[in-house]
């Protein structure tokens, strides 16, 4: 099957998910980003890598920190950037997914950068844009948030160094999760060599097993030795009906505390994508906690769409 | 007779008779609609016209078990008119329609509108099936007795469950009553929740909602009780796990009146061909594993599932184009059923006769008419090239469906003509 994602010279030209990315290109994201961190904290500079494009963020979901951070990104390199929230407009109104599309291409679109609430639907879009057109995925579904996987694999890297001799657990709801599937990909891409999944049965994808994951359903066992700790967001929806009980007895048994990080290696960092809910999945003393690198993943966060939104575009023209 | 009726020779074909399962060259005289010789003409007979069927198989009209036909209701996405017409490219002489239009086919009125609208096409057969209750919403049930009377061959409820086992108990209880067939679709609702595909590791990977086999197997395990304790005939339609095959197969052996079809695309296709979310396999129930697909190709090949169908559901763009889980479900399938039947036969060295019995005597069967070349038997016959290839090209197809995943395949089997009736419906 042809990946469409990359264009005939293996370059990317979408980013829709990190399944089947070649670890060359994985790579090159995490390089590119590289540039525009210094010590930590973004380059204080304006790029022109995006001059003269019209960057329109199609959200058909809910998000404030996601589209904010892709329109800063965006602007950082000198886009003309345009944010829609679809869900109060013409889809409401009944036009479909594809003519929204087609009307913003008509408007002059160079790049979208898309979460929609049905997974596939960067697919789709992708798929039916004009040549030259970039598509971003911002997250569909349960299926792919490629950009938050790429920010976290950049944070790994840049307090671990390597992946290939990292245990990484991975833990709550990895069932309604599009990051965990993301960053399973792209963790198995990077060479990790021990992906662990840490959750109840009932927040667990079936066959989950085959993604190249362990699976663990008691938190002491799954955390014991690990390098890192990504924990999800626990959506409160989920909570209520057959999925989990309570909100109290998912954070006894698979909420991260200190006694729970302390059977993770004493180096080990957390990470969490974001918006945290304190006291289900995660306690605030590690949140707060010296372990935690969950605002320096914000940072990391822009600049890896830097990174995404300059290296599509220029593929897309074909100046690389 | 029909001014348009001819006394027709067919000449020198390959006869293939799945109801005798014999295979023989030679001559076929048809007359008044029926079949009046096999191999010599009878006395007196003159042909009004002569058919060279050198290198065709002549064989009985395809029977589907299983089609939408969007009329009454959603004529945007089909009419009688163009279905009839890909029915019979597709070498279809009889169709059974599902009673899920828009209304329904819940009264006596529109089931004699709907039969009375294909007659006046005169291409292939219609049998309408019934809504075993009302508007297909489960709630009450229909009347049965009337619409058989009206045409009805049997009751479903097309693709929604009865999620109130009590309803479909007293619909079984009713049915019985009459000796009536039900054809059900085995799926408990409740299992499948807002599930879009196969419930296993691809659909994880994909972040799509799983349907899980249970869905069907508790359904098959509910029917077969409600059987044994009302009587009732049914007709499992579109099995499609391995799970539920072998709770069918226990079933038969038991005794229990229960027969079972499966779709076209089902013997082909598993969910892992849904690729990057390729809303063209979007099917209800899901295309599933290998391994099911696997048991569902054993279960053709030693009868546990008895007949194979279209599942015919002619969708239009903008139905499918839309992301996977908004995406419509089905696809069209008359002009297909010959030859992914003929492919599933090929590759499984299953003899022309035993595979055509699968779309064409045993459905018949069930529908109460002989399917078969003897003398007569209905001249509903079917001609074509067994080793002629074609691609399946959307602008090509008559069905004003375009949508399947086997756009661009190739297809081995080419309809040369169709005829229903004694009369020539369509000619290649």
């Amino acid at each position: 099957m042809y990946n469409p994602q990359l264009n005939a010279q293996g370059e990317l030209i979408h980013l829709l998910t990190t399944e089947g990315l070649p670890r060359r290109v994985l790579h090159q994201i995490l390089d590119k980003a590289a540039e525009f961190v210094s010590g930590g904290e973004l380059v204080n500079q304006k790029f022109a890598d995006l001059a003269g494009t019209s960057v329109f963020n199609l959200f058909f979901e809910n998000s404030t920190r996601t589209r904010t951070t892709f329109e800063i990104a965006a602007k950082r390199l000198s886009a003309d950037v345009s944010s829609l929230n679809i869900q109060a407009s013409s889809t409401a109104k009944g036009e479909t997914l594809l003519d929204t599309v087609h009307n913003l291409e008509a408007m002059g679109a160079n790049l979208f950068v898309v979460r929609h609430s049905e997974s596939g639907a960067a697919h789709l879009i992708a798929k039916h844009v004009k040549p030259g057109i970039a598509v971003v995925n911002a997250g569909d579904g349960r299926h792919a948030h490629p950009t938050q996987a790429m920010l976290d694999m950049f944070t790994i890297r840049h307090y671990k160094g390597d992946f290939t001799n990292l245990r990484i657990a991975i833990v709550g709801d990895v069932l309604h999760s599009r990051v965990a599937r993301s960053q399973i990909h792209a963790l198995s891409t990077l060479g990790c060599p021990d992906i662990r999944v840490i959750a109840p049965k009932t927040l667990l994808p079936t066959g989950v097993e085959n993604l190249g994951v362990h699976v663990y359903h008691d938190m002491a066992e799954g955390l014991k030795d690990v390098d890192v700790v990504a924990m999800l967001r626990l959506q409160n929806e989920r909570m209520a009906g057959a999925y989990l009980p309570s909100t109290q007895e998912f954070f006894k048994y698979y909420g991260l505390t200190p006694e729970k990080l302390a059977l993770a290696k004493p180096d080990a960092i957390v990470m969490h994508p974001g918006p945290m809910n304190r006291g289900v999945e995660i306690d605030s003393a590690v949140a707060d906690g010296d372990q935690a690198v969950i605002l320096p993943q914000v940072t990391f966060g822009i600049a890896v769409r830097m990174a995404v939104l300059s290296i599509v575009t220029a593929n897309q023209k074909g100046l690389l | 007779m029909k001014l348009d009726m001819k006394n027709i020779h067919i000449k020198n074909g390959q006869l293939v008779d799945p109801l005798a399962g014999t295979e023989n060259t030679g001559d076929l005289f048809i007359a008044d609609g029926k079949i009046v010789g096999v191999g010599s003409a009878p006395a007196g007979f003159v042909a009004d016209e002569v058919i060279d069927a050198t290198g065709l198989v002549v064989a009985p009209g395809l029977v589907d078990f299983a089609a939408r036909l969007r009329e009454p209701g959603q004529e945007y996405k089909a009419t009688l008119a163009s279905e009839m017409a890909a029915a019979v490219a597709g070498g279809i002489s009889s169709v059974v329609c599902t009673p899920d239009t828009d209304p329904v086919l819940d009264e006596v009125g529109l089931v004699t509108m709907l039969r009375q609208r294909s007659k006046t096409l005169d291409l292939a057969r219609v049998y309408p099936v019934g809504a075993l209750t009302r508007g297909l919403k489960g709630v009450e049930i229909t009347e049965m007795a009337q619409l058989h009377e009206a045409g009805c061959v049997a009751f479903s409820q097309g693709d929604v469950p009865i999620a109130d086992l009590q309803v479909l108990y007293r619909a079984m209880q009713y049915a019985a009553n009459f000796g009536f067939e039900l054809r059900l679709r085995p799926e408990e609702a409740s299992l499948v929740n807002d599930g879009v595909a196969h419930d296993g590791p691809y659909a994880s990977r994909l972040g799509l909602t799983g349907i899980p086999v249970v869905a069907e197997t508790i359904a098959i395990a509910q029917i077969t009780q409600l059987m044994r304790a009302t009587g009732c005939k049914v007709h499992l339609a579109r099995v499609s796990s391995a799970a539920g095959l072998e709770l069918i197969r226990a079933a038969k052996r038991e005794g229990l009146k229960l027969t079972c079809d499966v779709s076209i695309n089902h013997i082909h296709l598993v969910d892992l061909d849904i690729g990057f979310f390729d809303s063209q396999y979007r099917f209800d129930p899901p295309l599933r594993s290998v391994a099911d697909r696997d048991a569902i190709v054993a279960a053709l090949n030693d009868g546990t599932i008895d007949m194979i169908c279209s599942d015919h559901a002619p969708v239009d763009d903008d139905g499918k184009l839309l992301p996977f889980a908004q995406a419509e479900r089905g696809a069209t399938g008359l002009e297909l059923l010959l030859p992914l039947t003929l492919a599933w036969a090929r590759s499984n060295k299953i003899s022309l006769p035993q595979a055509l019995a699968k779309i064409s005597s045993t459905p018949a069967k069930a529908l109460g008419f002989d399917a078969g070349l003897a003398v007569g038997n209905r001249a509903d016959l079917l001609l074509f090239n067994p080793q002629a290839s074609w691609y399946v090209i959307p602008e090509k197809l008559k069905s004003q469906g375009k949508n399947t995943p086997f756009i661009g395949h190739e297809m081995i089997g080419k309809v040369a003509k169709t005829i229903v009736k004694g009369k020539v419906v369509y000619s290649a």
